[in-house]
C-alpha cells in the first residue's frame, strides 16, 4: 500500500491554481493524509472562506492522486484551526519571492514587506486588497516597481 | 436551549453576510478607482464565503433537507433575518463606507466573542471569519478617517451618511428571546455595545465627525420585518433560481 509519506510527496507537485508558483503543500492547506480502510482521506483547510480556488484545489488533488493509481480518494474540509500564512513552508516563501510576490511576514510582525525585486525595505501599501483574497497591492519606493504581497493572515 | 434558536441565530449571521455581500457586489465594475473596485468585491467575496458556512450549518441543524443554496435563493423577504443596516442601498461612497464601518466594527466584536462559544461549529466558523473581518474593519476605518478628515465636501457627505444610518445600529445589540435563549452557544450582544461604541467614538474623533445623538432606533430585521429595499435586492439576487428552478453551472 502507498504510504502517506509518498502521497505527501505527490501533493508537493500539485500547484495552487491561483498562485501556481507554489504547491498546495507549500501553502500549508493540506493538513492530513491518512488511510481509512480502502479509502485515502486528504484533509484540506480553506485559505479564505470565499476563496473560489477551494473547489478547484480539491479537484486537482483528486485528479493527481488518481493519476498515481489511487482509486478511492476522499477530500475532507477542516475549518479549525483556521489556516494561517505562518504555515507557509520556507521553500514556498522562497518560490513566491522568485515569482515576484513578497511572501507573508509572520502574523505578529506588523512591518511592511521588503520588495521582492530589489530587496529594499522602503515599500508602501497601495491597497490591502489585491488580485486574489490572499494578496495586497504594494509599491517599492526604491525601484518603483509595484508588486503583490501575500498578506499575513 | 432548543435547536431552532441556533438555526435562527446562524440564519441571522449568514443573512447579514449574504445581503451585504450582494450590496457590495453592486459596486463591481463601478468603483471610483480600480483598487477600490477590487477591495469592495474582495470584501464581498469574504462575506459570501462566510454566508455559505453559516447557511450550510443552519441547514444541517434544521435537518429538513434544505441546503445553503435553497436558503439563499428560495426564501422570500419575510424569511430573511439580516439586520436592516445591511439592506440599506449603496448611495454614494460615503454611504457605502459608513454602512460598512458600522457593520465591520460590530461584526468583529461579535465574531471575536463567538470564537469561544460552546458550540464547536459556531466557534470554528467565527474563528475563521474573524481574521478576514479584521482586514475589513481596518479598511473601512481608514476610509472614515480619510473622508471625514478630508475635504469640506467629503466631510459633509460622510457626516450625513453616518447620521442617516445611525438609527439602524441599535438593532445590532438589542437582544430578543432567540438570542437570550442561546446562552454560551451564542454571545451577549448587549455587552458588546460598549466596545463597539468605544471603537466608533475614537474613530469619529480622528475623523473629525460627530457621533450622532441618541434617538429612535429602527428594528425588525432580525425577526423578518424588512424595508421594501430588501425585496428589490432579492428580485435581482434570486432571479435565476426563480426563473429557472434548479439551474446549475
Amino acid at each position: 500500500m502507498v504510504t502517506p509519506a509518498e502521497v505527501w510527496q505527490w501533493l508537493e507537485a500539485v500547484p495552487d491554481p491561483e498562485v501556481p508558483a507554489i504547491s498546495v503543500v507549500d501553502l500549508g492547506i493540506v493538513r492530513e493524509v491518512t488511510w481509512r480502510g480502502p479509502e485515502l482521506v486528504v484533509t484540506v483547510t480553506p485559505t479564505y472562506s470565499g476563496c473560489p480556488a477551494t473547489a478547484v484545489i480539491a479537484q486537482d488533488i483528486e485528479t493527481a492522486l488518481r493519476g498515481h493509481g489511487i482509486e478511492r480518494v476522499r477530500i475532507e474540509t477542516r475549518l479549525a484551526p483556521a489556516w494561517t500564512t505562518d504555515w507557509l513552508s520556507d521553500q514556498g516563501r522562497e518560490k513566491l519571492r522568485n515569482f515576484g510576490i513578497a511572501p507573508p511576514q509572520l502574523v505578529q510582525l506588523a512591518v511592511p514587506p521588503p520588495c521582492p525585486h530589489c530587496g529594499s525595505g522602503h515599500t508602501e501599501c497601495l491597497s490591502a486588497f489585491g488580485s486574489t483574497p490572499c494578496k495586497a497591492l504594494y509599491r517599492c519606493r526604491a525601484c518603483l516597481e509595484p508588486f503583490d504581497y501575500f498578506k499575513p493572515h | 436551549m432548543a435547536a431552532p434558536a441556533v438555526f435562527e441565530f446562524c440564519l441571522r449571521l449568514g443573512d447579514n453576510d449574504l445581503i451585504l455581500s450582494q450590496r457590495l457586489g453592486e459596486w463591481c465594475g463601478r468603483g471610483p478607482v480600480l483598487e477600490e473596485d477590487l477591495a469592495l468585491t474582495n470584501v464581498a467575496l469574504d462575506l459570501l464565503g462566510q454566508a455559505r458556512l453559516w447557511l450550510s450549518h443552519a441547514a444541517s441543524i434544521e435537518g429538513r433537507g434544505r441546503n445553503e443554496d435553497q436558503l439563499a435563493f428560495l426564501r422570500d423577504a419575510g424569511e430573511f433575518r439580516n439586520l436592516l443596516l445591511v439592506e440599506e442601498p449603496n448611495g454614494d461612497y460615503a454611504h457605502t463606507m459608513a454602512r460598512q464601518y458600522y457593520f465591520d466594527a460590530w461584526h468583529l466584536v461579535v465574531l471575536d466573542a463567538l470564537s469561544i462559544a460552546s458550540d464547536a461549529s459556531v466557534r470554528d466558523i467565527a474563528a475563521k471569519a474573524v481574521k478576514e473581518v479584521a482586514y475589513h474593519l481596518q479598511r473601512s476605518r481608514d476610509w472614515m478617517i480619510r473622508l471625514g478628515d478630508g475635504t469640506e465636501e467629503s466631510h459633509r457627505r460622510l457626516q450625513a451618511a453616518a447620521d442617516q444610518l445611525w438609527p439602524y445600529t441599535g438593532e445590532m445589540f438589542a437582544m430578543d428571546e432567540v438570542e437570550a435563549s442561546l446562552g454560551d452557544v451564542g454571545c451577549d450582544l448587549e455587552a458588546l455595545r460598549a466596545p463597539w461604541r468605544e471603537e466608533v467614538q475614537s474613530t469619529f474623533a480622528r475623523a473629525t465627525l460627530a457621533v450622532p445623538a441618541a434617538g429612535w432606533m429602527q428594528r425588525g430585521g432580525k425577526q423578518g420585518v424588512h424595508s421594501e429595499k430588501l425585496g428589490l435586492l432579492l428580485a435581482e439576487m434570486q432571479f435565476l433560481q426563480r426563473a429557472y428552478p434548479g439551474a446549475q453551472w
